[in-house]
């Protein structure tokens, strides 16, 4: 087993009900594992939410915490997705100090480089909205500190299994977590 | 049918075939307990001294009866006086429904008079938590509460209902229904559709099982660990038709006593911090370790890099998280312990192995203790009561040195025999835990073993033994200090004796004499076996007072984190 930490995305599926998402972010803090990233929105069937976590951890932690949050009764599903496997992306709102005219052209060239869009337009500062991977966004942010960042919104790490296999795939009754069989 | 939401909350627990409830009453749960007035001749409740005691007996009535045990309490202070109980029953796995109330919807987050997040507090020390604020999911809650309490690896659940939920002209759709039929309406059923959650018990993978067959039979030197799986899910049986084929020896642990005869040939004794030498020599140096419904606790797998260090450990466990957690195992199994050891018996062929039980067994598995004059050695107290109290009487203990003692002396030889705060170590369980047990199993002798730490914890349910006469016979392992405590100052602190003297302890037998019990100080074997005769022919609550040596210690002693055979006390 990989004991090398790095960023895992959990893509828990649950119930939406109050509590729900305290619970999931819970479990992180009481088995001593630090949240990156979360994020939560509503999926396509109604009652259900799909929260996005992004920890960093070693191969046998992920595991862990994958059949730790399967417990949870609220839970539905809980997919590990890692990077090659997974398309993952952020959206980050960002506002830049633009006071001149010179700012706001060198400003749109960066953002044109990233493919990012300017979503408010004011004659002191812009808002710029940029969806990426956390590489990209980091990126083009480095490159924006020159003009001056006023601030920041990021919504975290969301993520979706490549190919057509799904989160509903994942019956916890399946033998995914089948580490610790290393017995030939 | 429209029925009062009162009358439907009694009558779910009427379903699940509930016959005793431990609680105490409050404001916000009023409600209840005026419909309760009305069905006194069908549920018993039993009004305890203090919440926290009330958990434990509804604990220890789930625990020996193996049934669900139910506890109510009321909101805020009431709630929060559970919390030590819940967390004691989650951590040994042990089925309880937690009822309690809360604030009326319109006063809820606004810090009103008794309120508590009760449900985000139990969060983390329980199966799942309810808040009820629409009557109408009354039943269905109360169904699902139960199964989820009951299956897989069991655990408390906690419910809480808003007061205006059960105000009295709330009328809601109740139709009775057989527990069978649980499964097949409502929340309950759409959980089975996620098979992974417990609710049925998922069939052992038959290869899995086959390929452990193979394992057994190449295997010249196997050890078993009676968990407390085994317990819980009463595999008893089958654990020892295994053993018994496969002429394997057994290690129990704290969680697994009752699991397997403490007294049978293939028993090696506790294994773990204060476990035998026999048991711990054995997980050293055995090839094939077959650990059955434990988790690897830090007191059994105290070193969990050089545990079974020459071993396969094949895990056999019904809740997968556990697979993994603390020690890496190479092989596992997720199901019923009943069902696997079912299973993995059918594909053995019998096996012998005296070389190997020949090895272990030169190796004591009990500790001898040297009889001291003037006092009573922990030894001769346990002795004693094993000799003279029938074989088959429930023991409950408190945690401390009195609880290894007891588990190092009595043999458990069936499930729900010995009640022990084994994962949480609450000082303070016994008490309530023997009253439950006594409720649920009245035929049989119930002993409560504690310290006089402990019993200074929890001490004022003699009030609900007196009051309701539960006869539990008390016997306080009497050294007047935290004995597990100063024995970590003795061998660890450089005796600094840090807090742990209790020589102002009160006059127990006095005490217990207040309550309206009867009680006898005891300083020698003589003395005491009469007070146990007393006590089983005077046939209500009893407390022995067992004075015992201040610096005894529980031997052996493997300090924490360290290899298993580390002993610094044998």
């Amino acid at each position: 087993m990989n004991s090398e930490k790095k960023a895992y995305t959990l893509s828990i599926l649950v119930e939406d009900t109050p509590g729900v998402l305290s619970q999931v972010a819970r479990l992180f803090s009481r088995k001593g594992y630090n949240i990156e990233s979360i994020c939560a929105g509503p999926t396509r069937s109604p009652g259900t939410t799909r929260i996005s976590v992004v920890a960093i951890c070693d191969e046998a932690e992920i595991h862990q915490l994958a059949t730790q949050l399967s417990k949870l009764l609220l839970v539905i599903s809980v997919d590990v997705l890692e990077g090659e496997e997974s398309i993952q992306r952020e959206l980050c709102l960002i506002k830049v100090k633009a006071d001149t005219r010179e700012v706001r052209e060198g400003i749109i060239q960066i953002i044109n480089v990233f493919r990012a869009n300017i979503v408010d337009f004011g004659t002191d500062s812009l808002v710029i909205a940029a969806v990426g991977t956390s590489d990209k966004i980091r990126a083009m942010m480095k490159l924006l500190e020159d003009y001056g960042i006023l601030e920041t919104v990021n919504t975290g790490l969301v993520a979706l299994q490549r190919g057509e296999k799904t989160i509903h795939d994942q019956n916890k009754l399946k033998d995914e977590y089948n580490y610790g069989k290393n017995l030939h | 049918m429209k029925v009062k939401s009162t009358v439907a909350i009694l009558e779910c627990l009427l379903e699940q075939g509930v016959d005793t409830i431990f609680g105490y009453p409050g404001g916000t749960i009023l409600n209840i307990y005026d419909e309760l007035y009305d069905y006194q001749d069908r549920l018993h409740h039993i009004l305890t001294a203090h919440e926290q005691g009330a958990a434990h007996a509804a604990d220890g009535y789930a625990r020996a009866t193996g049934k669900v045990g139910v506890c109510f309490a009321t909101s805020g202070p009431g709630a929060t006086n559970l919390t030590t109980g819940i967390a004691t029953a989650y951590y040994d796995s042990s089925p309880v429904v937690f009822i309690t109330c809360n604030v009326t919807e319109n006063l809820l987050g606004k810090d009103a008079f008794q309120e508590v997040d009760i449900t985000g507090i139990a969060m983390p020390i329980t199966k799942a938590t309810y808040l009820v604020r629409d009557p109408e999911t009354i039943p269905d809650i109360l169904r699902e509460a139960f199964a989820v309490a009951a299956t897989g690896r069991p655990g408390p659940v906690l419910i809480d209902f808003l007061k205006n939920v059960t105000a009295p002209d709330v009328l809601i759709d109740y139709e009775p229904m057989e527990r069978k039929e649980h499964i097949k309406h409502g929340r309950l059923q759409a959980l089975t559709h996620r098979i992974g959650w417990d609710i049925k018990t998922p069939e052992p993978n038959h290869e899995d099982i086959r390929k452990l067959a193979e394992m057994v039979q190449n295997s010249e030197k196997p050890l078993l660990i009676c968990g407390g799986g085994v317990v819980r899910g009463r595999a008893h049986e089958q654990f020892r038709a295994l053993a018994e084929k496969i002429d394997a020896p057994v290690a129990i642990t704290v969680m697994g006593g009752g699991g397997f005869p403490g007294g049978h040939e293939l028993a090696t004794g506790m294994i773990g911090m204060h476990g035998s030498q026999a048991s711990n020599m054995a997980c050293d140096n055995c090839d094939l370790l077959i650990a059955v419904g434990c988790r690897f606790s830090d007191r059994v797998a105290l070193d969990p890099e050089t545990f079974a260090s020459n071993a396969k450990i094949v895990h056999i466990d019904i809740d997968r998280a556990e697979i993994g957690k603390n020690v890496r195992t190479d092989h596992h199994i997720i199901g019923d312990a009943k069902r696997v050891l079912e299973l993995l018996c059918e594909m053995v062929e019998p096996m012998e192995h005296t070389r190997w039980k020949n090895f272990i067994f030169s190796y004591p598995k009990r500790v001898a203790y040297e009889d001291k004059p003037d006092q009573l050695t922990p030894q001769q107290v346990l002795e004693t009561i094993r000799q003279i109290v029938p074989g088959d009487s429930i023991v409950a203990t408190d945690v401390g040195q009195h609880q290894m003692w007891t588990i190092q002396h009595f043999n458990f030889d069936y499930p729900g025999q010995l009640l022990t705060s084994g994962g949480f170590g609450t000082m303070g369980f016994g008490l309530g835990a023997a009253l439950g047990a006594k409720v649920g199993c009245p035929d049989k002798t119930v002993l409560h073993i504690t310290g006089d730490g402990c019993f200074r914890m929890n001490g004022q349910e003699m009030a609900t033994e007196s009051h309701y006469d539960i006869p539990v016979i008390t016997f306080v392992f009497d050294n007047r200090t935290l004995g597990m405590v100063r024995q970590w100052q003795n061998l660890i602190y450089h005796k600094r004796f840090s807090q742990t003297d209790l020589d102002f302890a009160p006059d127990f037998v006095k005490l217990a004499e207040a309550y309206g019990l009867k009680g006898k100080r005891v300083t020698n074997v003589q003395e005491l076996e009469d007070a146990i005769h007393e006590a089983l022919e005077w046939g209500h609550g009893y407390v022995v007072d067992c004075m015992i040596d201040t610096d005894e210690m529980v031997r052996p002693m493997v300090g924490g984190g360290q290899p298993i055979t580390n002993f610094m006390l044998i």
